[in-house]
């Protein structure tokens, strides 16, 4: 569903992916690891679309289509959606408000009519449940004073209110307590299907064991220097970054 | 000049003896001295009115017929309510029934004809003659406009709505409303004014508003302004309050060709507490301009201004506030804020606090922020799907909602909300989703 082919992108004309290659295909779970700065994060907004990325050379398929030619929106209406590693505060936007607008905005894009509002509030509080939120939190402004924890729960939320083929968590994980990683990736888990797949970006190898992904992707300096199975997270556990790196470099 | 000595002619030749035709010849005689404000003029820097002086206005002498559409332009509020149409009362679209005891509302014609020495000694006892030109040449102009006096320790289980309406007519009408509100001691109220109309004939309304807050009275005030496109407001309150008495202003300025208003609080005595709330929303050419001037006149007095401005295309907002504390009124606090969101490349603002403080115990603060809306809430918007013109329909009326969540009045705040997300560009539209989402609570 997603194929990425020799990706090279910019930020503030310093180039930080290079050449970078990746396949996901549907009912795939893909982990990607790498030291700070390797790039994980600019991979993740090169696909969401967000300004400032410069791509130099290379392509993305999602489905077939040309990502880099759709807009911010239609990429998200596409269901490729990114859940942030700094989930953003949006002061007097309830969390309500994004969530309608934002699966009435797919509904629209499939040719569907607007969700009733009761449909709407059912499916919405069964979410929120699954991922143990208080009903408050709906009447809450978007991220606005929510716990660092909170934030990567709201943005789960987000998912499985809007069910996106392609989910893409930028460390989701990072300043989760032990049961709130739990939640999430219960959350993350009940997502995974034949026809859906997620894209995660982490550190850590505890969230591989509640999210067990089908491969696991090592990103450093811009490129993919080496691909292999579960196992790999825990050797990348045991031996560090810099034996790959002097491989690669030679 | 002399389109108005000859409106003036006329309405000294119909005027009813008394104070009000004795006090009109000297208030236009003052008018006349001074003239229309001009830029030159440091209150009127930013604002121009010389449109007032190429207009040609006549003054309505009757009732005209309200259509349907006009008067489901007026808030539900369930309300004491007087309304002019054009200036004039209109016993019909008002309701004066089954008030309380010691609670007089009334149109000011009314008034005068029975309580002659009352409604003189209020009207002009804070905004008078020498108050400005403008405030000389309502004296001399005014044939309308309400008199309200709810008495010791009555609280008011209805708001008072004040309504402007101006309707459709071959030619602009003026007209120079006054209000005059008495507060008694202990006693609770709400008002609300509203000026509506949405024909394009360019009407001028230029309202007096003068309130006294006895002891302890606590006075709630909206002023909600959706005028037809091309008309000119220009309006004036005057507060004095005594001790430990609280008014609290809402002023939701949603545009009009030319909207100015200043608020002036006289705050003599210990405990007295203004709070002035606003929000300014203009579009196209409109201009938007708020001046307010607090006095603490006293120790231990306290005040608070919080004013939004959103402005969008070529429209220009200003915001004048002014703090003054008295060289012995010690222990007070002052805090003063205006934020504004500029939509368009083209939009400004001009803001200016202006704080003037003889006391040396104070606790005083303003800012002033400009701003677009920030491109990292729009992008985690559209990042969910969300078109980007709602994304910056639901932003804006983010900022805006920082002043109405405060906004009690369920009728004004949905109106405001409703008319932001709906009168906003096509492209903002949200009018469908904001109010689902009211039903939905
Ligand atoms: N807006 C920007 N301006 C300048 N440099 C940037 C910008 N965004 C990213 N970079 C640089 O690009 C490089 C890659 O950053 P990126 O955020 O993609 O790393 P990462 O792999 O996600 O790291 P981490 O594991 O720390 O999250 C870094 O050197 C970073 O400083
Ligand atoms: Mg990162």
């Amino acid at each position: 569903m997603l194929e990425i082919k020799g990706l090279h992108a910019k930020v503030e004309g310093n180039e930080i992916l290079k050449g970078l290659d990746l396949t996901i295909n549907p009912g795939e779970v893909h982990a990607i690891m790498g030291p700070n700065g390797a790039g994980k994060s600019t991979l993740s907004a090169v696909l969401a679309g967000r300004d400032g990325y410069e791509v130099t050379a290379g392509e993305i398929l999602f489905e077939g289509d040309n990502l880099l030619e759709m807009e911010v929106e239609d990429r998200a209406r596409a269901g490729l959606m990114l859940a942030f590693q700094y989930p953003v505060e949006i002061p007097g936007v309830k969390n309500v408000y994004l969530l309608k607008a934002a699966l009435n905005a797919q509904r629209a894009a499939r040719g569907e009519a607007e969700i009733e509002a009761p449909a709407f509030m059912k499916l919405v509080r069964e979410k929120l449940a699954q991922m143990k939120m208080d009903k408050s939190f709906l009447h809450r402004a978007v991220n606005e004073g929510f716990s660092g924890g909170e934030k990567k729960r709201n943005e789960i939320l987000q998912m499985l209110v809007l069910e996106p083929k392609l989910a893409i968590l930028d460390e989701i994980d990072s300043g989760l307590d032990i049961d709130a990683l739990r939640v999430v990736a219960d959350g993350v888990n009940s997502l995974r299907s034949e026809q859906r797949g997620v894209l995660m970006i982490t550190h850590y190898q505890r969230l591989l064991d509640y999210i067990v992904p089908d491969v696991i992707h090592v990103l450093a300096d811009g490129r993919i220097v080496k691909t292999g199975d579960k196992s790999l997270a825990l050797e990348l556990e045991a031996r560090g970054y810099d034996w790959l790196l002097e491989a690669d470099a030679s | 000049m002399n389109a108005w000595a000859d409106l003036f002619q006329q309405v000294n030749d119909e005027a009813t003896p008394g104070w009000l035709k004795s006090r009109r010849i000297a208030a236009f005689a003052r008018f006349e001295h001074l003239g229309i404000p001009t830029p030159r003029d440091e209150d009127w820097k930013y604002t121009d009115l010389k449109r007032l002086n190429k207009r040609q206005f006549s003054m309505a002498q009757t009732e005209a017929t309200v259509s349907h559409t006009d008067q489901a332009e007026l808030l539900d509020l369930n309300a004491w309510r007087i309304v002019l149409v054009n200036g004039v009362f209109s016993p019909d679209l008002s309701d004066l029934s089954d008030l309380p005891n010691q609670v007089t509302i009334e149109p000011l014609s009314q008034a005068i004809t029975h309580d002659q020495e009352l409604a003189g000694g209020l009207v002009g006892r804070l905004a008078a003659i020498d108050t400005d030109s403008l405030t000389a040449l309502s004296h001399a102009m005014a044939q309308e406009g309400a008199l309200i006096r709810v008495g010791s320790g009555v609280v008011l289980p209805r708001p008072i709505q004040l309504v402007y309406l101006s309707t459709e007519h071959e030619s602009a009408l003026a007209s120079w409303p006054r209000i005059a509100v008495v507060a008694g001691p202990n006693s609770q109220m709400t008002i609300v004014e509203q000026l509506v109309g949405q024909h394009a004939s360019g009407h001028y309304t230029q309202r007096v508003a003068e309130l006294f807050l006895e002891g302890n009275a606590q006075l709630t005030h909206y002023l909600l302004q959706t005028p037809a496109e091309k008309d000119l407001w220009v309006g004036r309150v005057h507060v004095e309050q005594k001790r430990d008495s609280r008014y609290q202003a809402f002023h939701l300025n949603l545009g009009g060709a030319l909207v100015r208003d200043d608020f002036v609080c006289e705050l003599n005595a210990r405990g007295a507490t203004a709070s002035l709330n606003g929000l300014l929303f203009g579009q196209g050419r409109q201009h938007l301009d708020m001046h307010s001037k607090v006095n603490h006149n006293a120790p231990n007095t306290y005040s608070d201004e919080n004013y939004k401005g959103i402005l969008n295309d070529r429209a220009r907002g200003v915001f004048n506030g002014k703090v003054i504390v008295k060289r012995d009124s010690q222990q007070i606090e002052a805090h003063q804020n205006n934020a504004n969101l500029l939509l368009s490349d083209q939009a400004e603002m001009d803001t200016k606090p202006e704080l003037e403080i003889y006391a040396d115990d104070v606790k005083c603060s303003h800012g002033t922020t400009t701003g677009q809306l920030d491109e990292n809430a729009v992008f985690a918007l559209r990042a969910r799907g969300v078109d980007e013109s709602v994304a910056r329909g639901l932003l804006t009326l983010a900022f805006a909602n920082q002043v109405l969540d405060q906004v009690t009045l369920d009728a004004v705040h949905d109106t405001v909300e409703a008319r932001i997300a709906g009168a906003l560009p096509e492209r903002f539209n949200l009018k469908g989703l904001v109010l689902e989402d009211q039903e939905a609570q």
